[in-house]
């Protein structure tokens, strides 16, 4: 019992002082330990060469990178708060997420195709902001009466053996991954265009850096998804039913609300999320069958790192794994062929290990 | 689990008794394809399947990182002994060796990747090894140093003395893989019933209370994850040597989901479940690829995710539950508790620390 006492104490603070010494040091590396590479000839790449080299060798690198990496937050965002929206309130781990996400970006590929009589690649200058609005829309809904239709059908029974609807929650998911690629284009990569107005760079004036406006518009997107949950979810009703659900579901519907017909709102808003995301997704780059697996890998992981059923924890975690993925790839030594920037996808795991080790519940999670 | 010396334990030991008998001449009874392709994948898959129920069963843990063990095995032994003609590194290794190794190190990893993941339980495990699942994917097919896209070929040329050239002696692998499978169904129900499965078990059930007694539950999640990694690692060697090569396809998330609805189908409550279930999924693979489906239209993936739906639905325990179920009816046993196991453990929440 003493070893136990004693190592407890050391698995507590063991983590976190290696939480921060890792942290620490990525700061020190991507500020000041890097070189860029050097340009003489004969020069050899040391440990600390990488492309662009340290923040202050080039500033304007940093910034696009650090640019990057929120703008893809911003789209993480928008995904993973649906994720963690259905999660927190009825303890359903939807593993359809990332297929739904798919299936959103594919139903607006076909209406913006529809709409604009164009071809397979549409020219950015043709596209109207409402060539792009309806087809999210629609989107939207379609997949939001699939979520609802398998929530009523299929889950709605099995409340509260969480295990169960996981289950078939990923066998939605097959069905619908599988449909998408019978439909849609054979599952071949497309993507929806941006209305001509967001394709161009505006300048930041900051080290002259220019920057494409349609990802700081995927930025600000998130962040009005973020804003308005936030003002529906502590600012109405329907927002207090949730938040009561989510914290005691019995006593709430014991006081004569409908946690049925919220837990349906839940999951229409849930699965619409996922759909608005594969659109920007679409936009941004493309959509591609296959896509499934990374997009549900990365709603896990900004909620697992975040906290489940969080709507802060979903942008915490959406920013350091927007952080970790944009920097990794980046800043890691270019040594030789076959160093470093491959293993990019390793700090994922390490990040998710550490916050795991920290706080097992997430960053904002709670304890049940 | 089961009630012994009842009347449908002694036509459980008559089945098995018959399939032994059965499989162990399959090369007199059976085709070719069925011998090496059907038979042999249903006892190599059924061994991956056998380690997630394992965990499942006896750790409350429905992990989805086996497919990866299974796939991080293949790929060290598929990186040992290949010498100069694919992907990786090529070290030409002796292939015992690489065999032990292969073994020993996912062993290791999965120790690492247990402890990790040992203080959640239940759902949140489900979705911690999920995230392991995509990431192992993603590392082999980016990190070009041991695999890169195409993956590692040719492996098969490179087997043991006792394995033999494995085209040329097909046979030999089946009846290697037999025996593996019998050996890991007998130490599965060996370690259940040791003190360690004992406390497992307790550890599933009430992992509080198991923690105030003085049993550590991450220590025992983290325990049974690794010897579920040694499991799928056996696996995972014996599917390099039957396919010849190993590629970030094969721990991808179809594969990873192939692998829990072959132990769903089978069911999660029972370790034959994994060969029942690996042998229906392997059957139904084989002859309904085909199949163009009626209506809906797409291709065999939703054929198997309707029957997985259908298993979840309607019999949560799988074939295993289905058949306690049955023979409970008919001959008055009392049914397996698969049904409590496939529908959750009741209390999922993660602990906090110590």
């Amino acid at each position: 019992m003493g070893l136990q006492l004693a190592s407890a104490r050391v698995t507590r603070y063991l983590p976190l002082a290696i939480a921060l010494g890792a942290a620490g040091f990525a700061l020190l590396w991507v500020l000041v330990i890097a070189e860029p590479p050097s340009f003489e000839p004969n020069a050899k790449a040391t440990w600390r060469t990488t492309t662009f080299g340290s923040a202050i060798d080039d500033p304007a690198s940093f910034l696009r990178i650090l640019l990057d990496a929120v703008t893809f937050a911003g789209l993480l965002f928008i995904v993973a708060s649906g994720f963690s929206l259905i999660f927190g309130l009825m303890r359903v781990v939807n593993m359809a997420h990332g297929s739904f996400y798919l299936l959103g970006g594919y139903i607006a590929f076909e209406i913006q195709q529809n709409m604009t009589g164009q071809g397979f690649s549409i020219p950015g200058e043709e596209v109207n902001s409402w060539e792009w609005i309806a087809p999210v829309l629609v989107a939207a809904a379609c997949v939001a009466v699939v979520g609802l239709v398998s929530q009523q059908l299929l889950l709605r029974w099995n409340a509260g053996q969480d295990l169960r609807q996981a289950l078939i929650t990923i066998a939605v998911s097959v069905i619908v991954a599988d449909q998408v690629i019978a439909h849609f284009q054979g599952g071949r990569a497309a993507s929806v265009t941006w209305p001509g107005w967001l394709n161009r760079f505006v300048d930041l004036k900051v080290w002259a850096v220019e920057y494409s406006l349609a990802r700081l518009v995927v930025l600000a997107l998130g962040v009005g998804v973020g804003v308005s949950l936030w003002l529906w979810l502590y600012r109405t009703r329907t927002g207090m039913v949730i938040r009561a659900g989510v914290d005691d579901q019995q006593m709430t519907s014991a006081l004569g609300v409908n946690i049925q017909k919220t837990f349906a709102i839940a999951f229409v808003v849930g699965s619409a999320l996922a759909a608005f995301g594969g659109v920007v997704g679409a936009s941004q780059g493309n959509i591609a069958s296959g896509q499934d697996g990374q997009w549900l890998l990365n709603s896990l992981v900004v909620v697992i790192i975040g906290g489940l059923g969080s709507l802060f924890g979903a942008a915490a975690g959406a920013l350091l794994y927007g952080l970790v993925f944009s920097f990794s790839s980046t800043y890691l030594p270019t040594t030789g062929d076959n160093c470093c920037t491959q293993y990019s996808i390793v700090f994922t795991f390490i990040l998710l290990a550490l916050v795991l080790a920290l706080r097992p519940q997430g960053l904002f999670g709670k304890v049940r | 689990m089961r009630s012994l010396g009842a009347p449908k334990t002694v036509v459980e030991r008559l089945i098995a008794a018959f399939v032994l008998v059965l499989v162990a001449a399959g090369p007199l009874i059976f085709n070719d394809y069925w011998v090496n392709t059907i038979l042999t994948q249903t006892f190599l898959i059924g061994i991956a399947a056998a380690s997630l129920i394992f965990l499942s069963a006896y750790g409350g843990m429905v992990s989805l990182a086996q497919t990866a063990l299974y796939g991080i095995a293949g790929f060290i032994v598929g990186n040992m002994v290949t010498q100069g003609e694919t992907k990786g590194l090529n070290l030409g290794w002796d292939p015992t060796l690489a065999l032990v190794l292969a073994i020993v190190m996912t062993t290791v990893i999965g120790l690492i990747l247990g402890s990790v993941a040992a203080r959640s339980a239940g759902i949140y495990f489900l979705m911690i090894t999920l995230t392991y699942a995509v990431i192992a994917n993603y590392f082999f097919g980016q990190v070009t140093l041991v695999s890169g896209f195409s993956g590692i070929s040719g492996i098969d040329r490179y087997t043991p003395g006792f394995v033999g050239e494995v085209v040329a002696h097909p046979n030999r692998l089946y009846y290697i893989a037999l025996v593996a499978a019998l050996a890991v169904y007998v130490l599965i129900r060996y370690i259940v019933r040791t003190p360690f499965g004992i406390s497992l078990q307790g550890v599933r059930d009430e992992p509080i209370r198991m923690g105030s007694l003085g049993f550590s539950p991450a220590l025992h999640r983290a325990v049974a994850f690794a010897f579920g990694a040694f499991i799928a690692s056996i696996a995972g060697v014996l599917y390099v040597w039957w396919n010849g090569q190993v590629d970030p396809q094969t721990i991808g998330l179809q594969a990873t989901i192939d692998l829990l609805v072959v132990a769903v189908i089978g069911g999660l409550g029972r370790i034959e479940g994994a060969w029942v279930g690996a042998f229906a999924f392997i059957v139904i693979n084989n002859y309904v690829r085909e199949v163009e489906v009626p209506v809906l239209g797409g291709s065999f993936n939703t054929i198997i995710g309707l029957i997985f739906l259908a298993v979840v639905v309607l019999s949560p325990g799988g074939l295993m539950g289905l058949w306690d179920r049955i023979t409970s009816g008919i001959l008055g046993g009392r049914g397996g508790g698969s049904h409590r196991i496939a529908a959750g453990p009741p209390k999922a929440a993660p602990e906090t620390g110590p």
